[in-house]
């Protein structure tokens, strides 16, 4: 294994962390979109995320174009072995982006009604199935020595590979009520506390055990890493319910991001140096040495990365400190 | 069924979908940067309204685009596994670099263009639309640069039987990346001028917003007249680059089958592969030579110098290739005519060109969908020219089962966007502009507050 990469699959650890803190946040506010007290309310929620939900999307086009590049073996591995799963994910991420862009456009109730299920379930669909995607990568597939996945649709849906999708759900959840606290003011703001803290109690309690699980039996990198990220990420887990009740609304979002990326962390260290490990015969597992693109793709691509992504955080800082502030305009439009 | 078949099916129907809505947004980002640009030297607040009408019915075509793009950006690797796994090493990096120099770029700013006219300066909201045009384009860039990769490879070598970059320059500047990006983004230009072309003729046929409606169309006219003309040069531009370096692909598009001097240009005729000619044919002799090399003595590969399991299907290159070169011309006496009426001042009056560009909205749409299918099942049998074939490519272990379950649903949510789309759409331009000039919020406030 290089230098490039390891860097690589850091960086797609990276783009995967970036990806959930900011769509996470959005796909969250997606899962509570029903639960909005009324028509108000849900504006508010669609407001709040409106002019940066799209940018926060390109994260997950940007990782699995990443990965494609630096890794094409696992893209096409993960890819068709979770085929439905996938699938899923896309039709609710089509209807989801259909839906923050219609609902507003006419004001019929019935037609307001159905897109706010698109929404809510566009969104919660994804935040589900993502965590089972990872269960299972975490976990090993059965792959034969094409590196196509043999093991069937139902394997997929293992009791360890649910809970992960019970517990990335709930995450994805917390953080989106985390930020419409941080974001709206008043009653809707003091709900999303609300929820927050009851989330929160679910949440922390499916990351214990599926952690648990995780360091029990399913490490094949450095437990010691993996141990150190887990504490990380529950210290910032805790911090954010403890920010949270204090009423710090923004440190408590940012808390939830940070254990956000040490989760991935942890999950890093579980799988190197693999990317996705065979269940059947680890050495048919997909490492980071046996599935990387030539040192040539992958230097471009980090050429690429250290000139895009500067570029890429200085405007989208641009566009939330134009966005994050001042009351939301729930009028026409949204 | 196999399941290469649904694969292909289920990725021309994914693309041919999707490739509806990026021309129009291209294009109309363009036409909005244009319309910012004018509004912002104007005094007259109609030319806001018209760039801000045109920026919402843009956003209902972007949404659209985005959503049905998701699916391309996994598409490669859920059902063209073997296929990823061949090029890996060379095709996703431009995949990425869409994601991170350009899609970032288009989908930030479109933030800002949405949701930010009050927010920010009058002078960065036209950078921000500047930007969303830019990003749409690049990313177009990005995404025909691999595209031209599979036509034409270049900038690798192949170690242990799969290609492996040796110069990303050369992978991405291949030889058709350049004649097929102006190519496709002139074509983009075409598509969104006569949208709004077209949607402005639609309200002046019905005598709503005229004014408005007659400057929308005029700016949009210029823009189509320009980019329908230069379609011409690039056009040959791209199919003199196909002779060159794809030559079963434009002798498919011919109907060519002896290689020959002199070659004729195939007007219309019945290609038929079986008995290895074009029957019926009636061309003009020695133009396609001439249109080539600039000679009648340019010698042009017939369809007989390659072995049959090596020659693409014949049917709908040839068809759609003809149809989209005639819509081309079309697209050149129209935009002309729309601008000879705006300076004879009859844009506003002479109903016949109302109603022709009404029924010509959906044209470019088809032509840049022609244009695609000439190009990409002319490259057949091979997915990547040369190296790779089509029946190769696909996710092997994937059941055929699950491959029809994901294109029923597919169908089923695009009929749907596709149905609340023209709806959407509809309703807007009924609309029309807003009627009460624009006022920031403090004003407003300070008006009516004594």
């Amino acid at each position: 294994m290089t230098a490039l990469q390891l860097t690589w699959f850091v960086l797609i650890g990276v783009l995967l962390g970036g990806y959930s803190i900011l769509d996470g946040f959005d796909l969250g506010v997606g899962c509570w979109h029903l639960f909005g007290r009324d028509d108000r309310e849900r504006r508010l929620f669609i407001s709040a995320i409106g002019p940066v939900w799209d940018g926060n999307e390109v994260w997950l086009l940007a990782g699995g174009g990443a990965l494609f590049a630096a890794f094409p073996a696992v893209y096409a591995s993960v890819f068709s072995g979770l085929y439905l799963a996938l699938m899923l994910v896309l039709v609710g991420l089509i209807l989801r982006a259909a839906a923050i862009e219609f609902r507003s456009q006419v004001e019929s109730p019935a037609w307001r009604r159905a897109w706010d299920v698109a929404f809510a379930v566009g969104s919660a669909l994804p935040a589900l199935l993502f965590g089972v995607a990872l269960g299972n990568a975490v976990r090993g597939l059965e792959l034969d020595a094409g590196g196509n996945y043999v093991g069937g649709f139902v394997a997929l849906l293992n009791p360890y590979a649910l809970l992960v999708g019970a517990t990335g759900l709930t995450m994805f959840a917390l953080h989106g009520a985390l930020f419409l606290a941080a974001r709206l003011d008043g009653e809707p703001a003091e709900r999303a506390r609300g929820r927050a803290r009851r989330t929160w109690i679910v949440f922390a309690l499916l990351f214990v055990v599926a952690t648990g699980w995780t360091l029990a039996f399913h490490v094949r990198g450095s437990l010691s890493l993996a141990i150190a990220a887990s504490i990380l990420a529950l210290l910032g887990i805790v911090g954010s319910s403890l920010l949270n009740r204090r009423g710090r609304d923004l440190s408590a979002f940012l808390s939830s991001a940070a254990a956000m990326l040490c989760i991935w962390g942890g999950v890093g260290a579980a799988l190197f140096p693999n990317l996705v490990p065979a269940r059947n015969d680890p050495a048919l597992s997909l490492t980071i040495a046996n599935s990387s693109s030539s040192p040539a793709t992958l230097s471009v691509m980090l050429v690429i990365a250290l000139v895009g992504l500067p570029l890429v955080i200085g405007y989208t800082a641009f566009i939330y400190r134009t966005f994050m502030r001042g009351p939301l305009d729930v009028g026409p439009g949204y | 069924m196999d399941a290469v078949l649904l694969a292909r099916i289920q990725f021309a129907l994914t693309i041919g979908f999707h490739y509806i809505f990026p021309p129009i947004t291209i294009g109309m980002a363009w036409i909005i940067v244009a319309m910012l640009h004018r509004a912002g030297r104007s005094s007259d607040a109609l030319d806001l309204q018209v760039a801000r009408f045109w920026i919402k019915v843009f956003a209902l075509s972007f949404a659209v685009g985005v959503a049905t793009g998701i699916t391309m950006e996994f598409q490669f690797g859920t059902n063209w596994a073997d296929y990823s796994r061949f090029v890996g090493d060379i095709f996703g990096a431009p995949l990425a670099a869409e994601g991170i120099l350009a899609f970032f770029l288009e989908s930030s700013f479109l933030g800002v263009l949405l949701f930010g006219e009050k927010k920010v300066s009058p002078r960065c909201y036209r950078f921000a639309a500047l930007m969303v045009a830019i990003g749409s384009t690049l990313s177009g860039f990005w995404i025909i640069a691999a595209n031209s990769w599979q036509q034409t490879p270049a900038g690798f070598e192949m170690v242990d039987g799969r290609p492996r970059l040796t110069s990303f320059i050369d992978a991405v500047f291949n030889p058709s990346t350049l004649p097929r990006f102006c190519h496709a983004i002139d074509g983009a230009l075409i598509t969104g001028s006569f949208f709004v072309v077209g949607l402005s003729a639609w309200l002046l046929l019905r005598r709503r917003h005229v004014e408005f409606a007659r400057r929308s169309a005029a700016i949009a006219l210029v823009v189509g007249l320009v980019a329908s003309a230069a379609q011409i040069g690039l056009g040959h531009w791209h199919a003199v680059q196909v002779a060159r370096d794809q030559p079963a692909k434009l002798a498919a598009f011919e109907g060519l089958w002896e290689t020959q001097r002199n070659a004729p240009l195939t007007l219309v005729g019945i290609p038929d592969a079986e008995g290895e000619q074009t029957r019926h044919a009636i061309g003009i002799p020695g133009l396609l030579s001439l249109l080539v090399g600039l000679s009648t003595e340019t010698e042009v590969k017939g369809l007989k110098e390659f072995r049959p399991e090596d020659r693409p299907p014949l049917f709908l290159p040839f068809w759609s290739w003809r149809a989209m070169v005639g819509l081309g011309f079309y697209f050149v006496a129209f935009s002309a005519l729309g601008v000879f009426l705006w300076w004879r001042r009859r844009l506003v009056d002479f109903k016949p060109y109302q109603y022709l560009a009404l029924i010509t909205i959906p044209l470019p749409i088809i032509t840049n969908e022609l244009g695609w299918i000439s190009a990409e099942v002319g490259r057949q049998p091979w997915v990547v020219q040369g190296l790779l074939r089509t029946a190769q490519a696909h996710s092997p272990l994937v059941p055929a089962g699950q491959i029809v379950f994901s294109i029923l649903l597919l169908c089923a949510v695009y009929a749907l966007l596709f149905a609340v789309w023209i709806y959407v759409l509809r309703r807007k331009l009924l609309r029309g502009p807003d009627q009460v000039a624009p006022v920031d919020q403090a004003t407003a406030a300070a008006a009516v507050t004594p």
